[in-house]
């Protein structure tokens, strides 16, 4: 009997709790609302100095040197300082924490005047110790603890190959890099992210300690991680440049779903949004409230003809797809026109692009002759790969395919579209088992080096060169422009490299795109860097 | 349990190595890392190795953050545990008594379109309706937040890490409300499913009960009817309801992570995608076998109470 109350009582209850709860819902207007005004005062005019950049993904690791992935460059970026910097919308080389730089004649010996009077979030003092410090730390690491540092200096300490004799100090505030030979990328590598100067009392108390403790000398400092969700930073009060920077306090918000940051962004809850789909674009340009920025491009998305495979081992082949397909149509359909059509291996904006090579047009009936030419005027079936997952440069991987296949279908190539989840889809492309596949880079340093050598060399066939193109000319020229010192001969290289690239056609390019990012209105001194990360020092509200 | 999930995520191709240091990375550093991750011992050196590793306790290392699984992975079951509690609550208190009153009232308009929104309720995908969501209640009315656990701006000091007893805790009304919120638009979408199926079950196992002749009895003696139903009706008819209840729980958990994208939710589902697209095999064996340990739970928690709403029914 008791028992049976006490249900009566719990289902009482239950009926009372959904009154209530139906009632609430009618209520939430002017609780809503209220908060929104309170949103809206903390945002308010020139108030508001709390800025939340709302992007995909969290960061794997605070320290810079240990990660190869770009979420994580975007927040330290702002917490570190490179001995030289990118310019502000470019990869040109600008003084940083050096404020004068040198090179000898020979390319050999660097001379870096360092910035006096700077500190580091912990107190400590910036000097040319601290920078040996950090190169020491590198160099004595292994490739799993600093990726980078093996693949832009050619290994570590002991290793033949390692292009960094010594770093040495000469007093407090210069510091000498000698080379073993020249790298003629040196000082572009060294403005890259990952070569940021960090506090050695902070990373001498151990790396994995340090990847959650970030101390450098940037112009915010590292105050809560709370995982998968936010990332806050704030004002570094001692900041060397005066005036800098402008706001109290940034917040990265993950929010993996391209629609629901756009909703964010659209309801006020986020400033900024990177990872803007193209065909939002317009979306946010209408919205009064909002103001679109374009990142200068700095990638490439290409469709890779494997060369070991059949039929596309025969150049009039990999000629005619080049041919057989409409770039122009798939740029303004799928980017919607936010993308410049692709000729190169490399974007515009790299120095040493050539500006000279005749892009293959879209020309169906040149594409069946070079087909009849191989012997396949019957055409032939293949597969093609398409991306499963949006990445700046190819937004839909999956109907760009369709277009491709279609394109292809009029000059009698039979196309099946092929997907995988992302990582089995790199792991067997790198093996060479697709005949044809998607896929884009985005540029590290800005090189030339970074795009031609990386993809389309014979030493990184098995990692990032996809296609297994081998070509003894090209493997010259590049390992000739990587100790080129004097930069017009290398441009020159660089130039020869892709008209022979544009004849053997071992890639389409399709597109470099020009990635999108909304925010508020009032926002102002924000400026997309090519390379991904932005600094937000310069940034405030109206 | 733990040699499938073992077995099933090495069947997977893609090295791990190779995916935590992502396109840009050399052939030796992927090789280096294979070996410091133990990758390259065979894999029944790497099963005991790890399985010896649980009985102690010790989850694993994650290859991707390089903490261990144990330490990291509570804020994750948290977030989600809130949003499926939070879910489930509306779900049976939603769908039991739609189901009851459309039963009560069998064949009436509200019968009628209770089981057509019941129907769209089920098909409806989660995707869909959390953008749908966002766009109405969000932008349009501007009453409920689109995305996250909390107002960024005015941060939640975590402590359990369940948002609610936290601000509680701290006794941070204002906070409570805007936790609350929060919850509102992602537990909606994550409670339609089982709202549903929910809703027709109580109403096809009313129905029968209502038949009985215990009943009419009751109702022959000039019972309330509103008694009749709430109390001894429902109290057979629950026992089905129950059932579905606790299996709809457990697809609750896994089933969140559409609506953990979605809503930004930094939850177990969340987690355990990230770890399968980054090939991070502990966090992967971890999540699941957490997950796995409870829907288990929650099933034998089920059990025990049907003994309570039913004596006869006895475990000896």
């Amino acid at each position: 009997m008791r028992k049976g109350k006490l249900w009566s009582f719990a289902l009482i209850m239950l009926l009372i709790l959904s009154t209530a709860l139906a009632a609430c819902s009618g209520g939430d207007d002017n609780e809503g609302s209220g908060d929104k005004d309170k949103d809206a005062a903390d945002k308010g005019g020139s108030e508001n100095k709390t800025l939340v950049f709302g992007r995909g993904g969290d960061s794997t690791s605070l320290d810079p040197s240990r990660v190869t992935e770009g979420e994580t460059f975007k927040v330290t970026v702002n917490l570190f300082e490179t001995l030289l910097n990118f310019g502000e919308q470019d990869t040109t080389v600008q003084p940083g924490l050096a404020k004068e730089y040198d090179t000898s004649e020979d390319g050999l010996t660097y001379t870096f005047q360092l910035q006096e009077g700077v500190k580091f979030h912990d107190g400590t003092d910036f000097n040319a110790e601290a920078v040996v410090k950090n190169f020491e730390r590198w160099a004595n690491g292994d490739s799993d603890t600093f990726p980078y540092y093996n693949s832009m200096f050619g290994g570590f300490k002991d290793d033949e190959e390692h292009v960094i004799e010594s770093v040495k100090a000469d007093g407090e505030s210069t510091v000498i890099i000698t080379l073993k030979r020249p790298q003629a990328p040196f000082l572009k590598n060294l403005a890259m992210s990952m070569f940021a100067i960090s506090s050695p009392e902070a990373f001498e108390k151990g790396d994995d300690e340090y990847e959650r403790n970030p101390v450098g000398t940037g112009p915010f400092k590292f105050v809560e991680w709370k995982p998968n969700e936010t990332i806050t930073i704030e004002k570094n009060e001692e900041y060397w440049q005066e005036g800098l920077p402008k706001l109290e306090r940034i917040i990265f918000q993950a929010i993996p779903d391209n629609s629901a940051r756009l909703n964010a962004l659209l309801s006020g809850e986020i400033d900024l949004a990177d990872g803007i789909n193209p065909a939002d674009g317009v979306k946010i340009e209408d919205n009064d409230a909002l103001q679109l920025f374009e990142r200068p491009s700095m990638n490439v998305g290409y469709l890779g003809l494997t060369v070991t495979r059949a039929p596309f081992d025969k150049k009039e082949v990999r000629q005619a797809m080049n041919y057989a397909i409409d770039k122009q149509s798939i740029v303004d359909s799928f980017f919607e026109g936010r993308a410049e059509v692709a000729k190169n291996p490399m974007p515009s904006s790299i120095s040493g692009y050539n500006e000279d090579v005749e892009a293959y047009a879209y020309d169906p009936e040149k594409a069946k002759e070079l087909l009849k030419e191989a012997g396949l005027e019957d055409g032939f079936e293949m597969e093609l790969w398409a991306m499963p997952v949006p990445r700046p440069y190819m937004p839909d991987g999956t109907k760009v395919a369709e277009a491709i296949q279609s394109n292809l279908a009029d000059v009698g190539i039979k196309a099946k579209i092929v997907s995988y989840e992302w990582a089995t889809y790199l792991d067997k492309a790198s093996k060479g088992e697709a005949d044809a596949f998607m896929l884009g880079w985005t540029g590290d340093n800005g090189d030339a080096d970074n795009f031609l050598y990386v993809l389309l060399d014979e030493d990184n066939i098995g990692s990032n060169n996809y296609t297994y193109f081998k070509n003894d000319e090209t493997h010259k020229l590049f390992l000739e422009a990587q100790t080129e010192v004097d930069e017009d001969k290398r441009i020159e290289l660089y130039k020869q490299a892709q008209e022979i690239l544009h004849e053997e056609a071992p890639w389409v390019p399709l597109a470099h795109s020009i990635p999108l990012l909304g925010g508020a209105k009032e926002l102002t001194g924000f400026v997309p860097h090519p390379t991904g990360s932005d600094l937000l020092s310069n940034v405030e509200f109206k | 349990m733990t040699f499938l999930v073992f077995m099933l995520i090495r069947a997977i191709p893609g090295n791990p190595a190779q995916v935590i240091l992502g396109q840009q990375a050399t052939k030796e550093a992927v090789e280096a890392l294979t070996i410091k991750l133990g990758l390259d011992q065979p894999w029944y050196t790497q099963y005991f190795s790890y399985l010896g590793g649980i009985l102690k306790g010790d989850l694993g290392e994650s290859m991707r953050t390089r903490l261990p699984v144990a330490d990291e992975i509570w804020p994750y079951l948290a977030a989600t545990l809130e949003l499926a509690l939070f879910a489930m609550i509306i779900a049976v208190v939603v769908g039991v008594n739609a189901g009851i009153i459309s039963a009560w009232f069998q064949n009436s308009w509200f019968d009628y379109s209770a089981m057509v929104l019941a129907l769209v309720g089920v098909s409806m995908p989660i995707f869909w309706l959390g953008l749908m969501g966002q766009w109405a209640f969000a932008i349009e009315l501007q009453w409920l937040p689109t995305t996250g656990r909390e107002n960024v701006r005015d941060p939640v000091s975590a402590i359990t890490n369940l948002y609610i007893i936290d601000t509680l805790i701290q006794g941070r009304f204002d906070q409570l409300w805007v936790v609350i919120k929060h919850l509102i638009l992602p537990g909606l979408a994550l409670a339609t499913i089982p709202m549903a199926i929910i809703a027709r079950m109580t109403r096809s196992s009313m129905l029968e009960v209502m038949r009985s002749d215990y009943i009419r009895t009751a109702r022959a003696k000039g019972q309330k009817m509103f008694w009749v139903v709430y109390k001894h009706a429902l109290k057979n008819a629950i026992i089905p309801v129950l059932t579905v209840i606790g299996l709809q729980i457990g697809l609750l958990l896994g089933g969140a992570i559409l609506t953990e994208t979605i809503f930004a939710w930094p939850g177990i589902g969340r987690y355990i995608y990230d770890a399968i697209n980054f090939r991070d095999y502990p966090v992967i064996q971890s999540g699941i076998l957490i997950v796995a340990f409870i829907f288990v739970m929650i099933n034998l928690i089920v059990d025990l109470l049907y003994g309570l709403i039913d004596p006869r029914i006895k475990y000896d």
